[in-house]
């Protein structure tokens, strides 16, 4: 990677938030700063309840932070802009319509031409492979069908960052193997900027170049690891003995934060 | 599916079948006692009651006119739950006062307050409306309203993040996402017409089902009475069955529950 000069995509700046809740203040993030590359695929992982999803939000422009700010190519984030796709855990699939329709949605929201809307949709659910299962509704698919379809949708706004909040957390070990494979060959592909959050240190190493750990709350990155793992990657990456090496690294700061969490 | 309901054997039909049965035997054996068989007479006889109502030009009439009342009443009920719902899913000071009206409201029989509906409203139609319209307002207005606060917000997250505005998330989002829920208010609104109906008619009124079967009391008929009371269960059935199949039209994307 030497010589390659990549500019900053995302930055975020000193955030932090905190919720009033009927027990006090309870401080989810406690200045965070990160600077995520153009074309970078950054994976963040910590234990339940350290913010990482509270990041995600703030850089979805979901949530508001409470102090400190975050940048997309240099220009501050206020609320969802569709240049900012978001994959979410509960794959939050719109029940009431089809594969087609769910993709068409963002285009749709975009005022494009109905016909355009559907040539889009049908190039991202053969992306995903569900081409046969387009007139399908959610309720008939399998989990695993189910993310396709929201990271087939997520793509079809054709969005400069993806943010993806535990997409493959509620699947299958197979499931979950065979979407981490699809993904790093998306992502080898065309390489969008890509902020991934997870809670599996193997998924973390396998698909990201750096892995954010965060500490137990108030949430602060604690390290960065740098993956220095080439690509192309697939499951049998996880058997290199760097990637082993990386693991019990990125897995022993994770267990400390969580025996502190246990405190 | 449909391999797990032929592994029981008996389709529902035929359950439904052998409970028709039953039902029919339990009268039977009610009609042959001495005290019971002057409350419960048989088929027959409740055929012959029928009979003679429609001979004295009365049930048709009353059919039409408590069709009409539930209809208004329900519908104005409607008309009014929906908005009044989604105020106060959208604004809290609506939701702290009017919540804790229905609520009480909602708890006390309609028939305690119709002389009070009739004494504002005069007798005749009027009043009838009025009382459903307050039963099946009450019903649906909470029902919606409930439905609408339940809407998962991870879908109005997604559907911002996709670039909707928020004309676009009422339309797109939140209103299907609430049809089941007034399927179901439009349910609970014909069932709580239909059992406001005594109550309805018991304001004075020159007809109706419910108010004959009041009417029928004092002469001891009950071969009519009993025919007028099934009548009345029917007219429920047929409602729900119409509601079912505008459900599966509607709503047929939604999970539901194995049973």
């Amino acid at each position: 990677m030497a010589g390659e000069t990549r500019g900053v995509k995302l930055s975020i700046r000193n955030v932090v938030k905190e919720y009033k809740g009927e027990h006090g203040t309870t401080v989810a993030l406690n200045g965070v700063n990160l600077d995520i590359m153009e074309n970078e695929f950054i994976c963040v992982v910590g234990p339940s309840g350290c913010g990482k999803s509270t990041l995600l939000n703030i850089l979805a422009g979901l949530h508001e932070a409470t102090s400190g700010e975050c940048y997309l190519d240099g220009e501050r984030i206020v609320g969802t802009d569709v240049r900012r796709g978001v994959v979410f855990q509960q794959y939050a699939l719109f029940p009431w319509l089809t594969v087609l329709q769910n993709v068409m949605f963002g285009p749709e929201m975009r005022r494009m031409p109905k016909e355009q809307c559907k040539e889009i949709a049908r190039k991202y659910i053969k992306l995903v492979g569900l081409e046969e299962f387009e007139n399908s509704f959610p309720k008939e698919l399998s989990g695993g069908m189910k993310q396709r379809v929201a990271i087939a949708r997520a793509y079809a706004n054709n969005p400069e960052v993806l943010l993806m909040d535990e997409p493959f957390g509620a699947l299958d070990a197979q499931t979950r193997a065979q979407l981490q494979t699809e993904l790093l060959k998306t992502w080898e592909g065309e390489k969008k900027t890509c902020f991934f959050i997870t809670h599996d240190v193997d998924e973390a190493i396998l698909l990201a170049q750096r892995v954010v750990i965060m500490s137990a709350r108030p949430g602060r990155i604690k390290r960065i690891v740098d993956v220095d793992i080439p690509y192309p990657r697939d499951q049998g990456t996880k058997s290199d003995p760097r990637f082993m090496a990386l693991k019990a690294e990125v897995w022993n700061e994770v267990y400390q934060e969580y025996l502190e969490v246990r405190k | 599916m449909n391999g797990k309901t032929k592994k029981k054997g008996i389709s529902d039909k035929l359950w439904l079948l052998l409970s028709f049965c039953a039902a029919l035997a339990v009268w039977f054996l009610l009609s042959l006692g001495k005290r019971t068989g002057n409350s419960f007479p048989f088929v027959p006889v409740v055929i012959e009651g029928l009979q003679t109502m429609i001979e004295r030009g009365a049930f048709w009439s009353d059919l039409t006119s408590s069709l009409t009342s539930i209809a208004a009443g329900f519908g104005l009920g409607f008309l009014t739950a929906v908005p009044v719902a989604f105020l106060m899913a959208w604004y809290m000071p609506v939701r702290k006062i009017i919540e804790p009206w229905i609520n009480f409201i909602r708890n006390i029989p309609a028939l305690a307050y119709a002389p009070l509906i009739v004494i504002a409203a005069g007798v005749g139609k009027p009043p009838q409306i009025i009382l459903i319209w307050i039963c099946t307002f009450m019903t649906m207005s909470i029902t919606i309203f409930h439905g609408i606060r339940s809407i998962d917000n991870t879908l109005i997250k997604a559907a911002k993040v996709l670039g909707a505005n928020d004309m676009d998330i009422f339309f797109r989002i939140i209103l299907p996402a609430t049809l089941p829920f007034v399927i179901t208010a439009v349910r609970l609104g014909l069932s709580a017409g239909l059992t406001t109906l005594l109550a309805a008619e018991s304001t004075g009124a020159q007809g109706g089902l419910g108010m004959r079967i009041r009417s029928l009391q004092t002469t001891f008929e009950t071969g009519s009475m009993l025919a007028y009371i099934i009548i009345i269960g029917i007219i429920g059935l047929l409602l729900n069955l119409f509601v079912d199949i505008i459900e599966r039209r509607l709503t047929s994307w939604q999970e539901r529950r194995e049973e």
